[in-house]
Order: C-alpha cells, then structure tokens, then sequence
C-alpha cells in the first residue's frame, strides 16, 4: 500500500460530519484480545510475534469482515510514514517506536476500521466514527470481533473475562472514547468543573492525542476506565448520559457567549483567522489553538461558513508527517513552521476566508 | 487544602482507595502525580499501573503477604516482583497463578472482580447457564427479539430444573 495515496482523505474520525457534530468530533471503541496459548507481547519472543502476526493476517484475510482490511507491517515503514500513521489515529506511538519485533496494522481505505498486532496485547481492534455514534460503533467493532474469533481462539477467563496484558482493561477489554471540542467550557472556566465530576464517576480526560488533561485546542477525549464487572452496553450507557449531559453545558456556554460577549468573541475569531492567514511561521500548538477559535466561530455563525471538514483538513494537514509528505522533503524544527505557515496561508487564500 | 504526599505543594489529585471497609486517602500534585506517572503525559497510556500499584499496595496490607515476591508462573516464568515493576502481566495464566493479589487490584481498579459482559462465541456454548445469560444480553443489546425471547424460554427451563424444590 503506498500511503501517499490516503494523503488526500481525511480518514473517518475527520470526516466532521455525523450526530452532534458541532461539539462531538469522533467516536472510538477499542477491544484488547490476546490469542489462547501464546504469552503475551512483552513475554513473547521474536518467533511468537511473527506466529501471531502470520495468524491474525491470515484471519483477516479469509474472515468476511466488513469493510476489507490490508495488513502494513511497521517494521517496513520508515519513521515518516509511522508518524503519519500515528498522526490519523490508526496505530499507537507505542507501536510505531517503543516496540519491537514483528507488529503491525490492518485497516480499511476509509480508516474507519483498524486491527492493530503485537502492540500491548496481540490484538487492538479499533472501529471509529465521525460524530457521536457509540451505538453503531459497538455494533460493528463487536461483529469484527465476532469474526476475527471465529478464526482465533482468545484467552478468556469464566470469572475474568478478556484477559489482557494489564489488569486495568482485563473484563470487556473494551475503551469506548468520545472526542469532544469544548471551546466556551474552556473561555468561561467550567470546564475543571466538568472533570470533576467526570471523575468522580470513573471517566477519563485525556487531549487529543492524550497530553495529560490541559489539552491542545480545546479538544477533550472522555473514556471509561472500568473494564470489568459491567457489560458493554452498561458501559457505553454511562459514557453516552454524561456525554449528553457535558453537550448540554458546552451548547449553554456558548449561548452565553454569544449574548454576553459576543462583539469580544467576533473580535477573538476574526483575529484567530488573521493570523493563520498571514504568519509565517506557526507552530502545530497554535495552529490547533486558532483553528479551535476558528471552529467555534463557524459554530456561532461569528465567519462566513468553512466546512467542518475543511478545518479538520487544515488541522491533519498541519501536523508535522503530513506537512513533510505534502512538502515532499524532511523539514525540521522552523522549517517546519514556515511550510506550516505557508500551508495556512495558501489554503486560506484559496478558500477566500478571513476577508471583510 | 491537602498538601501533596511527595512535595508538600498543594494536592490537586487526590485517590481515595476503600478496601474492605477501610479508606485511606492518597494527596498528590500534579507534578508528583505525573513525576510517578499516575496520571499520563504520553498518548497510549491511560494510566500508569505501575506508579498506581506501588502507591496503593505499599501499606501493610500488601498482598505480598499472599504471593511471595519471588513466586514465578509455571508458564511464561513471569515473577510477581516482576509484575510489579512492570505493571504487565505475561501470560493467560498468570491471572490463576497471581489470583490472591490480582484480586485485591481488580477491587481497587475496577471496583468488581467478575467479568459481566460479552462472552466469545466459542464459549458461550460451554458455558451452561452464565453463558445463556451472556447469549440473552446479546441478543437483547442487538435488539434480536426472538432469539431473546427463545433463549429467555430455556433459562427458565434450566432454572427450573436446578432449582430444589
């Protein structure tokens, strides 16, 4: 598969369409599954690994999953394209770099679907969705999974369910993760209110790619941290009624906005897009910062309307394996941010945005 | 204000861990905290095991007591200390071999020691009676109405015919 060829696509998760898409980016549910009778990652030898990943090929190949998926071995990959693969969400950073040995990644032309080997367990499936879709998720990463044991036996336990490499996703092996863009939660400083509480109910806040809890841009995954003793669907029940509840406080916050502050926030938007349109050099921190501005802005009807999805390809394009790959050359440190700013500013220039 | 067990700033993170009735409380900051990676600072890790681990299992209460240090799995020859260190398991069997331990964790982690949810398919035939209770949630969940309602009919037969009456 040459992977310059998904460079154009925004992938699933970006697709900026799907239920309560003004605050809800993405959906994701990942299942951990390791195969009965061989040790698990770290316990396994090269011979192992290379024995799983030739079943689990195999098991992809002749099951009838839906959509079709293609196996990439990472360690035919040069560090470029393993960070553009991190960069759209379909592999770890732990399975690009940190391991070792034979891994890799099945996955569909869409991203949507992506099956990933000998990272912490055997398996990692993953099924993501633009939107809020945990229902539709579900149903489709556990029809995979339905498919993907019919040809390989799992290590599961009558009391303990899926076992699992570490004990904190033992049970369902299943993290069910809701992407969120939280901007007016963050301006009108209640969004430490809103984790706490999510704490104190056993789910996590991670960013976008999981820098600890002040994320980039505004952007927020809630997950569960449970996996054993309650069902999936009890589960994503839990996930989906605070869900509701924090797409409530984000919509009231931004009313609030609006009625309150509405010529500092025009202000704040309208500068957000100035400068994208005319740095010339910007680092991936700010542009999410502004592009979070922008987002919102779109949302209040404060701009002329950008599609959700051209943001989000302003956002993927930005990062820095997808900026090299566009660029067509390695670039380092300010490099980087001068094609970064250069990017903006031919792009918003096409699109005509930021005038008047 | 709590201050923070490590350093002595304020605590902004704080564990309250109940175990068998008794609670005890862990204060740290968020420095410390990510310092002994309890909370996470790279992408992948929900949460460090490990740090969590030491932290809560410190005490007297440790369930070293129950599984020597030293105690090794007959099949992957993983060492409880090991595991401890580490925060990863290394094999299917080392849930039977570390069972007394592991227990107290899941409690502390979970909050539940039983698994209550899917069951491979392979398994659920195996399984008697919990696996047609897994078959029903299922069927429910898929909104597979008739296949609940048959499989509803022989867990009340099944029941029936344990039950002592």
């Amino acid at each position: 598969m040459n992977l310059d060829s998904l460079l154009p696509n925004l992938g699933e998760w970006l697709r900026g369409t799907g239920p309560e898409s003004d605050v809800v980016v993405s959906t994701r549910i990942r299942l951990a599954r390791n195969l009965a009778g061989i040790p698990f990652t770290t316990r396994a030898g090269n011979a192992q690994k290379a024995e799983i990943e030739q079943r689990v090929r195999e098991a992809v190949a002749k099951s009838d999953i839906a959509p079709r998926l293609e196996y990439l071995s990472v360690m035919g990959l040069m560090p470029l394209d393993r960070l553009f693969l991190v960069e759209r969400q379909l592999i770890s950073r732990e399975l690009a770099n940190a391991l070792e040995g034979p891994r890799g990644v099945a996955f569909d032309t869409r991203e949507s679907v992506s099956v990933m080997v000998n990272e912490e367990d055997h398996l990692r499936i993953q099924v993501m969705r633009s939107g809020l879709a945990l229902d539709e998720t579900w149903e489709q990463i556990d029809r995979i999974d339905d498919c993907l044991e019919a040809r390989l036996p799992y290590a599961f336990h009558e009391r303990f369910g899926y076992l699992t490499a570490c004990p904190t996703n033992v049970g369902t092996g299943m993290r069910a993760s809701v992407m969120l863009h939280l901007p007016a939660l963050g301006i009108t400083k209640q969004i430490e209110k809103v984790f706490k509480a999510l704490q104190k109910i056993n789910l996590v806040v991670r960013g976008l790619y999981g820098e600890g809890s002040r994320a980039s841009g505004d952007f927020y995954q809630i997950s569960n941290q449970v996996t054993l003793g309650k069902s999936e669907p009890r589960l994503l029940t839990e996930i989906r009624e605070v869900i509701a509840m924090i797409l409530q406080y984000e919509r009231q916050a931004r009313t609030v906005l609006l009625k309150e502050r509405r010529q500092n926030e025009h202000d704040r938007v309208a500068r957000a897009i100035g400068t994208l349109g005319s740095a010339t050099m910007i680092t991936a921190e700010e542009t999410m910062e502004l592009l979070s501005a922008v987002r919102l802005g779109v949302s209040l009807r404060l701009l002329d309307d950008l599609p959700a999805t051209t943001l989000n390809q302003l956002f993927i394009h930005t990062q820095s394996a997808h900026l090299q790959k566009l660029a067509g050359k390695h670039l380092d440190g300010e490099d980087r941010n001068a094609e970064r700013a250069k990017y903006l500013r031919n792009r918003l220039r096409d699109l005509g945005a930021g005038q008047g | 204000m709590n201050a923070c067990k490590f350093c002595g700033q304020p605590a902004t993170i704080h564990l309250t861990d109940i175990l068998q009735k008794q609670k005890s409380e862990t204060h740290l900051c968020e420095a410390c905290a990510k310092a002994k990676q309890i909370i996470p600072d790279k992408p992948g890790a929900h949460f460090d095991l490990q740090g969590l681990v030491q932290l809560v299992m410190g005490g007297h209460d440790s369930p070293d007591a129950v599984a020597p240090v030293a105690q090794a799995c007959p099949a992957c020859k993983l060492k409880y200390a090991e595991f401890r260190a580490e925060g990863r398991l290394g094999c299917a069997r080392d849930y039977e071999v570390f069972a007394a331990p592991l227990l107290t964790l899941l409690e502390r982690v979970h909050r539940a020691t039983d698994h209550c949810g899917k069951i491979p398919v392979g398994q659920r035939r195996r399984m008697g009676l919990r696996g047609l209770k897994a078959e029903l949630d299922a069927a429910i969940a898929a909104e597979r109405y008739e296949e609940a309602a048959e499989l509803r009919d022989r867990i009340r037969q099944k029941e029936g015919a344990d039950e002592p009456r």
